[in-house]
């Protein structure tokens, strides 16, 4: 029997080995994006860009998101839960700062006269930090959900998966944040 | 005292007392349309999957019937498809679109939804000793999704342009361009869209299987004990899973450029005298993201053909199956290699000469396992006490056309050769021989070997047996032919041929390919007809293990319930081939190892 149950308990949970999987799975989609990235790049009128400005404080919103949830998780362990709530109250308004942020800086990445349609690499900039802003936004989502159930105060027994699911999920739209940063300054 | 723990442990995933969880009361809504139940997910794929091929095995049949006689006209082609079959001779316009949409159909909505949706929600709990998947909700929001995308891709059939009809590849700048053709307008965006959907559907799934074989096992069911079934499904879907997202991403592309006016995809385009103001735009980037899942997408459809056969073989041979080890690493190899070979799609576009020969060694390579796969299913049959059930026959048909469609693939990945053939009828015969009726083949078998743990009831053997021989025999008459055609330089997705005067001499040949082609499609109807009879009418199982085999879904009950076991989950002690062993036919996996037992 002890053996047994340290066995099942050194085996991941199957949704956060799911969750695993699927950041693989959005690996892949970004990585097909940033390299058709680069071989678009190394062919003709290609015409290179400065990020706009704004993506750099953007990053620092994310960056102290990370650190807010990572927060919220640990007072969750330690079940402080008034803690708790308010980190992912936090979290989730950095993450729509954040999203709010990355929308100003293609208006002024726009407004700068490289719209959509005015050459290719504008245009991967728009999808591929679009995207990304698609996937903030889903974890956005997510937080908002946990963040109005922690608040509900019907339920006394929380299941720390969840937790640990958006947090995994967070910090990985956090770091692909960071790797897409330093691939539109670095690769032009 | 381990099950009970085991148990315990899986309670808290949400499905842990599924035995407890069938007593309940299941309305017709929870049973049967919005199940979490894998088996019933499992029917509800095959089912859909059958329905479309019927509808994709038609339209090969329509156009089979312009190939073979393009002069003749057929007034109830009007009564059944209107304009596009103006005064009973199809439209240009249309025959392309049929093309297009069979070869999406077959390919994505048949043989990948309808194959790995159905074997890998079916087989890999009960297979593994499992109650059900990892997240069963995922696993049915995977089955609707692909409802939904068979229902946009369905309704893109009737609007007023038509379905999408730039070949099931839709390559830009045809795809792109909204004026382009008829069925570069709305067809081509319900495409897109569908095929979205269809990706959502195929990722959730391979999230599932992988994480429940990897999770979920049973105790004692060590990955080296696993049914090779279940380890061609688990690389089906890493490799669904590494590769659906990259074409995921060329198709958000290709929407841009259709819709919001960017040139991912597009220069230097002259319409009607007109300049379009795109630039700087590669047509072939959308190759490379498109081969890049393209590829991998042949081996999403065969490995679970191959897993299954493998199992179907070495039961009715009554023999383990040879190389098991070997098996599963030629297995991994084509993996890996699946993923470094998608250029051999594009030697014709201009490729580096450098690069298309780094192609050609890599795919080359992909023979290298295939033939080691090759050698162990027929030293698996050699002097085996072989029962010819019909899925045994399926199996060993599976084999036939594997080897004789690979031997043509040698061809096709050396460059120099494929200059000439790319784009004839060689490549369709070469295809549709290794890829699309092989994998039908595994289908088929894995309906007749597991149809009694399905239904209940078995499939009659006679109509089986004809479904076996008209189409193996059809399969060869149609395809084998036109190697030759290819060879001659006949290219494919033309209309009409009869004013070539080189291809005239193939008239008749044309004409005896569609002929049989109509055959094989209507004794396929015999096989639809037999599948949903025998649902109500079928022989009834008796016997909780019908072939005898050794596998763990033959330890359930002959109709298992939600949750598979009614008590304990059973243990393993031993791989799954112990057949003819220490004088014993079988020993299955839950027996446990005797004292003086030899080693396998």
């Amino acid at each position: 029997m002890e053996t047994e149950l340290i066995q099942t308990k050194n085996k991941i949970h199957p949704h956060k080995f799911t969750l695993w999987v699927a950041i693989g799975s959005i690996v892949m989609m970004f990585a097909g994006l940033t390299s058709a990235y680069i071989v678009k790049r190394n062919q003709a009128n290609w015409q290179t860009f400065e990020i706009p400005v704004l993506f750099w404080y953007s990053t620092g919103i994310i960056l102290l998101s990370s650190f807010t949830l990572h927060f919220s998780q640990k007072s969750f362990k330690h079940r402080l839960m008034e803690k708790y709530r308010k980190g992912m109250f936090i979290t989730m308004l950095l993450g729509v700062l954040f999203i709010t942020m990355q929308y100003f800086g293609f208006r002024e990445f726009w407004n700068a006269g490289m719209t959509l349609q005015a050459s290719v690499s504008y245009s991967f900039l728009y999808v591929i930090v679009g995207l990304h802003a698609v996937h903030v936004l889903g974890g956005v989502v997510t937080l908002m959900v946990m963040s109005l159930k922690a608040f509900g105060t019907k339920k006394k027994i929380y299941s720390a998966v969840p937790v640990e699911l958006i947090s995994t999920y967070w910090h990985f739209v956090d770091v692909l944040w960071i790797y897409l940063l330093i691939f539109l300054v670095m690769i032009k | 005292m381990s099950t009970v723990t085991l148990e315990s442990a899986t309670h808290h995933q949400g499905h842990g007392d599924a035995h407890h969880e069938h007593q309940h009361h299941e309305t017709f809504i929870t049973k049967y349309v919005f199940s979490q139940d894998h088996k019933t997910i499992a029917k509800q794929f095959l089912v859909t999957g059958i329905i479309w091929a019927i509808i994709g095995g038609l339209f090969s049949v329509i156009f089979r019937l312009q190939l073979g006689n393009p002069e003749s006209t057929y007034p109830w082609l009007e009564d059944l498809l209107g304009h596009w079959a103006k005064g009973g001779k199809l439209q240009p316009e249309f025959y392309y679109a049929l093309v297009t949409m069979h070869g999406t159909i077959l390919v994505f909505f048949v043989l990948t939804a309808g194959l790995s949706g159905t074997f890998a929600n079916f087989l890999i709990p009960l297979q593994i000793g499992a109650r059900d998947m990892a997240s069963p909700m995922l696993n049915m929001l995977s089955y609707w999704f692909f409802f939904l995308a068979s229902v946009i891709m369905m309704a893109s059939l009737f609007v007023q342009t038509g379905p999408a009809s730039g070949g099931w590849t839709i390559y830009p700048p045809l795809s792109a361009l909204g004026d382009a053709s008829m069925g570069s307008k709305i067809g081509m965006d319900l495409w897109l869209i569908s095929m979205a959907m269809f990706i959502v559907s195929s990722l959730l799934g391979g999230l599932n299987y992988i994480t429940t074989i990897l999770n979920m096992r049973t105790k004692g069911m060590s990955m080296t004990r696993m049914p090779l079934t279940i380890w061609a499904l688990f690389f089906t879907a890493v490799l669904g899973v590494l590769s659906f997202p990259v074409l995921l991403s060329g198709a958000i592309l290709l929407l841009f450029d259709r819709n919001l006016g960017t040139s991912f995809y597009l220069s230097d385009i002259v319409v009607a005298g007109k300049i379009l103001p795109n630039e700087g735009g590669s047509a072939i980037l959308f190759q490379h993201l498109f081969w890049f899942l393209g590829h991998p997408e042949v081996y999403i459809i065969l490995l679970p053909a191959m897993g299954m056969s493998s199992e179907i073989l070495s039961v009715n041979s009554r023999k383990p199956i040879f190389g098991y080890m070997a098996m599963v690493a030629s297995l991994f190899a084509i993996t890996i290699l699946a993923f470094l070979v998608w250029a051999h799609h594009m030697f014709v576009t201009g490729l580096n000469p450098f690069l298309g020969s780094v192609f050609v060694l890599l795919t080359l390579l992909i023979a290298v396992p295939s033939a080691i796969k090759v050698f162990n299913w027929l030293t698996t049959l050699w002097k085996a006490n072989i029962r010819f059930t019909p899925a045994m026959l399926f199996a060993i048909g599976f084999v036939s056309l594997f080897i004789s469609g690979g031997l043509t693939g040698i061809f096709l990945g050396n460059s120099a050769l494929d200059i000439h053939l790319h784009d004839t009828y060689f490549v369709i015969a070469h295809f549709h021989i290794v890829m699309g009726v092989a994998s039908f083949f595994g289908m088929f078998a894995g309906v007749y070997h597991w149809y009694p743990k399905m239904f209940g009831r078995y499939l009659n053997n006679t109509l089986a047996y004809i479904h076996f021989w008209v189409t193996i025999i059809g399969a060869y008459l149609i395809f084998w032919p036109m190697h030759y055609e290819g060879l001659a330089g006949m290219p494919r997705r033309y209309y009409d041929f009869s004013n070539w005067e080189s291809f005239k001499m193939f008239g008749g040949l044309n004409e005896f390919i569609s002929v049989v082609a109509l055959i094989v499609f209507a004794v396929q109807i015999l096989f639809v007809i037999n599948f949903f009879y025998s649902i109500w009418k079928g022989r009834k199982v008796k016997d909780q293990n019908p072939w005898n085999a050794n596998t763990l879904e033959w330890t359930t009950p002959i109709r298992p319930g939600h949750g598979n076991w009614p008590g304990n989950i059973p243990e393993v002690h031993r791989w799954p081939y112990d057949y003819s062993k220490d004088g014993k036919d079988f020993i299955p996996q839950d027996v446990p190892v005797g004292a003086d037992e030899s080693k396998h």
